[in-house]
């Protein structure tokens, strides 16, 4: 019999930290009521500032507790450091909105605090089934989310195919790990990659097609082309905030997952694996780049431009290589800051009390808030990968490893892509500047809004002179990830 | 052991029975019934073998929650099941062809223990034999230590799920009586109570 001591639940102490700490948080909303929101929402940007602090401040070295099934690393806190960013911006960006659509629920801040609760146990799985359970909490908080306002009938659409398509996907999951369980004995990464490397499963038909559906359900929450077709009507139909949100923490979360699960105990059928990577990629930046070109909503452009980042975050783990999953990180890092820069823009637009989100409605920007319209250039001129930007040096370094691969074909596709992609971003600055003005957006911009998009564009324009520290962590993560 | 071959049969003959009146029964709220009653000696069987775990989950999941739930939605929603039989025979071809596939699946399940019996045994976390201890100590052994995680993971799950339906569903509607506690404790009792004289012959 095994008992639990102290010291083997400290490597856990974040996330058990934000387990903690949600329950009190339910207690507070349900004592003060809706009129709590603001409160409870600021004690969740505290909540998740401190379980950033106690990551940072935690075991870095690999640290394995629960018997196996959760593990600790730098390649964990890399990913967890930017999850917690991405979720206390998206409850800050939601502050706003909640107050003046009527949605100010004390639930919103919460689930979002549990939503990352799960992303912090999926980027520290190290079992198939501590895997699972961390994104079912991630995606089950998701759904709930996507629906949150629920008198919209857009948004409830949102939620439901959500919910069904993400069912669909959690099953395709298991299959896989029940075919993966049932030919090699074990659902531990650990004892996975040993016995891959002892015996001659790898090549197993059977663990391929179980290989094959788990990468379908992981490929279903990054939506990576053909799992992508949620995204778009998602993106569009659940209230902006939420969108705000969903573009990026959680894509993060499962993009960390993805290269754990793949890495960590498949290393020794790379060369299986591989091909399904390469022609995920190349389907996502080509549909991304193709299918945003005629969208006018920019919550819809937005999705398929997060699409066609997914693809070419997923070429650096197609290369395999310890500089491959330094270039994923760093892509990454940089989505973040860009994807939570531009909904911070989109958030502001709002004529005579409604919110407007069509590309149309940016017309004459340039005059009317010039200050916003330079952010957003920047930011626009980043997601399309043109230098100086910090969106460069994303694409750089994944293409990069990608042709260090030898992967001719993946590279030469993403450029082509990044090419056609550029129109779309470009159209944005252009609407911006040169078109007839449409009616300008309320004014003052609130003081959070404007002060994220500050951040971001300038980190965006800044990058380039001061990459280093950036670079040296996600190698150190990269590292401990493939040794 | 003739006792125990007894009750397994009389066990196993009114689950097939109520299986049976679970689908020919006319009136629907006693299709449910009579499924209660096959749930109620599936446990009995489990029982026999010794899994008094799932005898008791049996139970208190199928019976207490699931069966219960289904009597809920057979008597609440007004479904016309005279209607819904007509198409009795047009689904027979189906509902017997899956009816085979399970068959099959049963027998290849029962033929690979005689086919390769060495596989049988051959799990991850063997349960110890019963003549140490119990289903429900060994279960209670590794639930609490080696899986914590995930207990308390599912846990996350089922309050977030918890969560999300009170969030969706739940409506603050004008015009509906509650109880409050506290009016109820404040009031008095001459408030409540009222003495009177009543002469007899007459009323108040």
């Amino acid at each position: 019999m095994t008992t639990l001591s102290m010291s083997d639940l400290m490597p856990a102490l974040p996330e058990l930290w934000v387990a903690a700490a949600s329950l009190v948080l339910l207690l507070i909303g349900t004592f003060r009521g809706d009129r709590g929101t603001g409160l409870v929402s600021w004690l969740s940007i505290a909540v998740l500032i401190i379980a950033a602090v106690l990551v940072v401040s935690g075991p870095q070295d690999k640290t394995v507790t629960f018997g196996g099934m959760f593990i600790v690393d730098a390649f964990g806190v890399f990913a967890k450091v930017l999850a917690l960013l991405g979720s206390s911006l998206a409850i800050i960006m939601s502050l706003g909105y909640l107050r003046n659509e009527g949605m100010a629920r004390f639930e919103f801040p919460i689930l979002i605090v549990l939503a990352t609760l799960g992303m912090m146990m999926m980027i520290s799985a190290n079992d198939m089934m501590s895997l699972y359970l961390g994104l079912e909490l991630q995606s089950l908080a998701l759904y709930v989310v996507a629906a949150f306002k629920r008198d919209s009938v857009r948004a409830t659409e949102a939620g439901l195919k959500y919910f069904v398509l993400g069912a669909l996907s959690s099953g395709m999951l298991l299959y896989g790990i029940s075919l993966i369980y049932g030919f090699t004995g074990s659902t531990n990464f650990v004892q996975l990659a040993e016995t891959l490397r002892s015996t001659d499963v790898a090549h197993s038909v059977g663990l391929i097609v179980g290989l094959v559906f788990l990468v379908s359900g992981l490929a279903f929450k990054v939506s990576a082309v053909p799992f992508h077709m949620w995204t778009p009507d998602v993106y569009e139909g659940a209230a902006t905030p939420v969108t705000a949100f969903l573009a990026a923490a959680p894509k993060i979360a499962a993009m960390a997952l993805f290269l754990r699960t793949l890495v960590a105990p498949f290393m020794e059928a790379f060369a299986q694996w591989q091909q399904i990577i390469v022609v995920i990629a190349i389907a996502s930046m080509a549909l991304g780049a193709f299918a945003a070109l005629r969208q006018d909503n920019l919550k819809r452009l937005m999705a398929y431009s997060s699409i066609g980042h997914m693809g070419y975050a997923l070429m650096g783990l197609a290369a395999g290589t310890s500089q491959g999953l330094q270039g994923v990180l760093v892509y990454l890092a940089l989505y973040l800051v860009m994807n939570v820069g531009t909904f911070a823009a989109i958030l502001t637009m709002r004529v005579r009390g409604t919110m407007v989100e069509g590309v149309n409605d940016l017309a004459g920007l340039g005059k009317s808030n010039p200050m916003m319209a330079f952010a957003l250039a920047i930011l626009m001129f980043s997601l399309a990968g043109i230098p100086p930007m910090a969106g460069f040096f994303g694409k750089f370094y994944v293409f990069l490893a990608a042709v260090d691969a030898k992967l001719y074909v993946m590279a030469v596709a993403g450029v082509l892509s990044s090419v056609v992609a550029a129109y779309y971003y470009l159209r944005i600055i252009k609407v911006m500047y040169f078109d007839d003005p449409a009616e300008s957006f309320e004014q003052p911009m609130p003081g959070e809004m404007r002060a994220i998009l500050a951040v971001s564009g300038a980190f965006t324009l800044l990058f380039v002179l001061y990459p280093a520290p950036l670079l040296a962590w996600a190698r150190i993560a990269a590292g401990a990830l493939l040794p | 052991m003739v006792l125990q071959e007894i009750t397994f049969y009389l066990f196993s003959a009114i689950i097939v029975a109520s299986g049976v009146m679970v689908i020919a029964a006319r009136n629907p709220v006693h299709s449910v019934l009579f499924l209660i009653l096959a749930f109620f000696n599936a446990a009995g069987l489990f029982i026999l073998v010794g899994a008094e775990f799932l005898a008791m989950i049996m139970v208190i999941v199928y019976v207490g929650a699931v069966a219960v739930l289904f009597l809920f939605v057979v008597m609440m929603l007004d479904i016309n099941y005279v209607e819904l039989r007509q198409g009795f025979l047009n689904y027979l071809p189906i509902g017997a062809l899956i009816g085979f596939i399970l068959l099959v699946e049963l027998v290849f399940v029962l033929g690979t223990r005689f086919a390769t019996p060495e596989t049988v045994g051959a799990t991850g976390a063997p349960i110890p034999p019963l003549s140490e201890m119990t289903n429900t100590e060994a279960l209670g052994q590794v639930l609490y230590t080696r899986y914590i995680y995930l207990f308390q993971a599912s846990g996350m799950v089922l309050l977030v799920a918890m969560i999300g339906a009170i969030v969706l569903t739940l409506r603050e509607r004008g015009g509906v009586r509650r109880q409050s506690i506290a009016r109820q404790v404040a009031r008095r009792r001459d408030e409540a109570v009222e003495v009177r004289k009543v002469t007899p012959g007459s009323g108040i």
